[in-house]
């Protein structure tokens, strides 16, 4: 019975996408071990909703970007291959943004300049330039959306503990109870403002580096 | 007038891009162990924006803006959502401009900002500042103001940075926090700093 339930498993471990999935949650994190795309995973976190929308969008245009960057791989000329990879995400970040004013007005507002900043994420730009530029398209997409992954598995957990911390809620919904309040708790203000982002992201990255080591 | 100097205070200081919007992390990290370096690149920043803001405010306002077409006949056109990819193309021509015009009239600056300008164009501190400056319908003066402004605060942040990590250097920081999350949290606490002058009001 176990080995039946684990067969699956092993073989999903064997393959190509697991491990490029594994790899850039942890080994390759492109957030807390490449420094890669620091500005937006700050900014957004204030709440869990905000987060998770960003680490959507930016998973869309990084594994589409990667894809189509890929796809062109043999026809763009080596000395305009930048411009011609900041088009591609450009055309894609439009797409998103606009999906979102359309669709999800509130959060697009929230969001603000940061849905554009796609285009200057280094995560983007450093996939496309470093890996879909030599690979064929399926690896390229995978590699995308891992890489988009890894990138939200941080932003979300520092969203988690930003909002809990900040405002008691999750998702805008209170999650604290009201006897704490009446015990005396309060709302840690700091971690709603910009040196909280950055102080939690620090731990985070403690954290993380703590865990790694002891495996 | 009035208006104006508060403008500059504000984005110097209050909404500091990298502290208050998180805005340039990329090169700011990268950069700032080295204090020379860090004062090139953000010479370099001041520069570039001082220069794009206005040249993104006229391409908003004379392409890009719902009715700016007027002048070419289409009154109902709104193109506003073409600018982040006019935007980038501008910053990216103009980096390149800059970069030619400074190797051809000054070669002592070309050879101390040259290797930054290239990695200018995708400073988000950059992009963001057009953006703002979209967002918040600043007048051409303004957005002048705004772009050295940004500027001044950007380069003020990695300059302050640098000189804590040459002190940091020396500190017994623990092993799990050593490099990015110790430069986090020191940033976090210059951060705090700054928020203070959000009492100032002019």
């Amino acid at each position: 019975m176990a080995t039946a339930i684990a067969r699956p498993w092993a073989k999903v471990k064997k393959s190509g996408s697991y491990k490029a999935v594994a790899a850039a949650l942890w080994r390759e994190n492109p957030i807390s071990k490449l420094i890669l795309g620091i500005c937006s995973a700050l900014a957004v976190t204030v709440q869990l909703k905000t987060a998770i929308v960003m680490f959507l969008a930016l998973t869309f245009v990084v594994g589409f970007s990667n894809l189509s960057v890929s796809l062109m791989r043999r026809v763009i000329p080596r000395n305009i291959r930048i411009i011609a990879e900041v088009a591609v995400i450009a055309t894609l970040v439009i797409l998103a943004d606009e999906f979102l004013k359309a669709f999800m007005y509130d959060v697009s507002k929230q969001l603000s300049v940061f849905v554009g900043l796609i285009i200057t994420n280094c995560i983007v730009m450093g996939r496309a330039e470093t890996y879909a530029m030599a690979n064929p398209p399926w690896p390229s997409f995978v590699d995308g959306l891992a890489n988009g992954i890894g990138y939200g598995s941080v932003l979300v957990g520092v969203a988690f503990f930003r909002e809990l911390l900040g405002s008691g809620k999750l998702l805008g919904f209170p999650v604290v109870p009201q006897f704490l309040y009446e015990w005396g708790y309060t709302d840690n203000g700091l971690m709603l403002l910009a040196p909280g982002a950055f102080i939690m992201i620090g731990l985070f990255v403690w954290l993380e580096h703590a865990l790694l080591k002891e495996k | 007038m009035e208006n104006l100097i508060s403008i500059f205070v504000n984005s110097v200081f209050v909404g500091n891009i990298l502290l208050a919007y998180f805005l340039g992390m990329c090169s700011y990290l990268a950069v700032s162990q080295n204090l020379k370096t860090s004062a090139g690149l953000g010479v370099a920043v001041i520069f570039v924006l001082a220069i794009t803001t206005p040249a993104n405010w006229a391409v908003y306002h004379f392409l890009l803006a719902p009715g700016a077409l007027s002048w070419a006949g289409l009154p109902e056109m709104d193109l506003s959502f073409l600018k982040f990819i006019l935007f980038i193309a501008v910053i990216a021509g103009m980096v390149q401009v800059v970069e030619m015009v400074i190797d051809r009239y000054s070669q002592t600056l070309y050879n101390s900002l040259g290797v930054f300008l290239p990695l200018i164009t995708v400073n988000c501190a950059i992009l963001g500042t057009s953006l703002f400056m979209v967002e918040r319908r600043y007048s051409f003066a303004e957005s002048v103001v705004f772009g050295i402004g940004s500027g001044t605060g950007w380069a003020l942040a990695i300059l302050a940075m640098a000189t804590v990590m040459q002190k940091l250097r020396y500190a017994d920081v623990p092993e799990g926090l050593q490099g990015f999350g110790i430069r986090m949290i020191t940033t976090g606490l210059m951060a705090m700093a700054f928020m203070l002058f959000s009492g100032i009001t002019l």
